[in-house]
């Protein structure tokens, strides 16, 4: 197994950039289109650079796309937050909000770490991603204080997504826990929503223990490579 | 063995540089083609060493244009007679829109495209960051979306003129 820290946030980052992917030429409007592909490709580009890191700390001989390209599903280390359905243009929403909120906290945390190649990325990586946290609240607020029809989607939105969060405050990451909490519930009152509704949160994404929506994903992601092993453009 | 090198060995540093920036100084940005990759502040520095290596960095971490730079980049030094020179991509410290040459700020105003502010404007301004439209240059202006047609713009629009433009952003 390649290395775990660098694993997971390469494939947060990469899963979590193909799901984006998917909306190219699907979204309400064509600035929202280019959004999301814009906020996908960063994400591809960081996890192209934590991937990179982890292939080499493993030592096998395989590079960022072999491990992207040449692995199951049990193998991926990714959060379960960032493989869930797409669903409608306000659960993208939500789970964005909620991982970007996260991912900026983390890597500002990361920017000053002992590891000075994690810490380069990450603080490339920040600049970006406070962009997409701004991105998705200002989105939350919009919905959210707009009306009731995009109000009731964004709160089922954040409802669905929210059983996915307490896994990203798993070992270390507890520390992050208050701070995003307090963004979090000033931009849900911004937008007038109400804090989503406890529930029983699912782990087991950074353990290899996945929902069935990766598999899928991946059979499409994974598709060529699998395919045409060597092919090259 | 290239024979590039045994020339190269001997040339003292400030005259590799030369040389090196020289041939990279008219490389244009694939996605701006009005401003050089100098301009843009993307080409770092010269590492002297053996083989000497040019240092670049990205602008965003998933900018599709990356190996198209790379590759020109290599072209122009293999043209020069520079093949010996490597190329390597380092990520500290992070490319900011403060690396865009005062040049490179005017070429973009002119092709359409609100430059970013200085490190010091933005101080200045805080959070508030209105938009000179290139067009007419009124600071009447709003923004559309924060993303645009390529990762390091955001789109605007211009009140007084109507005309909608990019924006750089400021990172």
């Amino acid at each position: 197994m390649p290395d775990d820290l660098t694993t997971r946030f390469g494939d947060d980052a990469l899963i979590l950039g193909h799901r984006l992917s998917e909306w190219c030429g699907h979204a309400p409007a064509l600035e929202v289109d280019l959004a999301l592909a814009n906020i996908g490709l960063d994400l591809l580009g960081q996890a192209q650079f934590f991937l990179g890191l982890a292939a080499e700390a493993e030592a096998k001989g395989r590079d960022a796309d072999a491990l992207a390209y040449r692995r199951t599903e049990d193998e991926f280390r990714n959060c379960l937050l960032v493989e869930q359905p797409n669903g409608d243009f306000a659960r993208t929403i939500a789970r964005q909000f909620l991982f970007s909120s996260w991912q900026e906290l983390l890597f500002h945390g990361l920017a000053q770490g002992d590891d000075k190649r994690i810490a380069a990325i990450a603080a490339k990586a920040v600049k970006e991603v406070t962009y997409h946290a701004r991105f998705a609240a200002d989105w939350v607020i919009r919905l959210g204080d707009g009306t009731a029809e995009s109000h009731r989607r964004m709160e089922e939105g954040l409802d669905w997504c929210w059983r996915f969060t307490g896994e990203l405050f798993a070992g270390d990451a507890a520390s992050l826990r208050p701070e995003w909490d307090a963004r979090v519930n000033g931009v849900l009152a911004e937008a007038g929503l109400p804090p989503p509704n406890p529930v029983r949160g699912i782990t087991g994404g950074r353990d290899g223990r996945h929902s069935e929506h990766l598999g899928h994903l991946l059979a499409e992601m994974q598709y060529l490579p699998r395919v045409y092993p060597d092919a090259v453009w | 063995m290239p024979s590039g090198e045994i020339i190269l060995a001997g040339l003292p540093q400030a005259e590799l540089s030369a040389r090196v920036f020289g041939a990279l100084a008219m490389i244009p940005d694939p996605e701006i083609p009005v401003i050089s990759l100098f301009d843009l502040g993307i080409i770092r520095e010269l590492r002297a060493g053996t083989p000497p290596i040019l240092i670049i960095t990205p602008t965003y971490s998933g900018c599709p244009a990356s190996i198209a730079i790379q590759q020109s980049i290599r072209a122009a030094l293999d043209d020069a007679g520079l093949a010996e020179v490597a190329i390597k991509t380092e990520l500290a410290p992070p490319w900011t829109t403060d690396w865009i040459s005062t040049a490179g700020r005017e070429k973009l105003r002119a092709y359409g495209i609100a430059p970013p502010e200085s490190a010091a404007e933005r101080l200045a301004q805080k959070d508030t960051q209105p938009a000179f439209c290139p067009q007419c240059g009124s600071a009447n202006t709003a923004e559309i979306s924060r993303f645009g047609s390529t990762p390091c713009k955001a789109l605007w629009r211009c009140h007084d003129c109507a005309e909608p433009f990019d924006r750089f952003k400021c990172i």
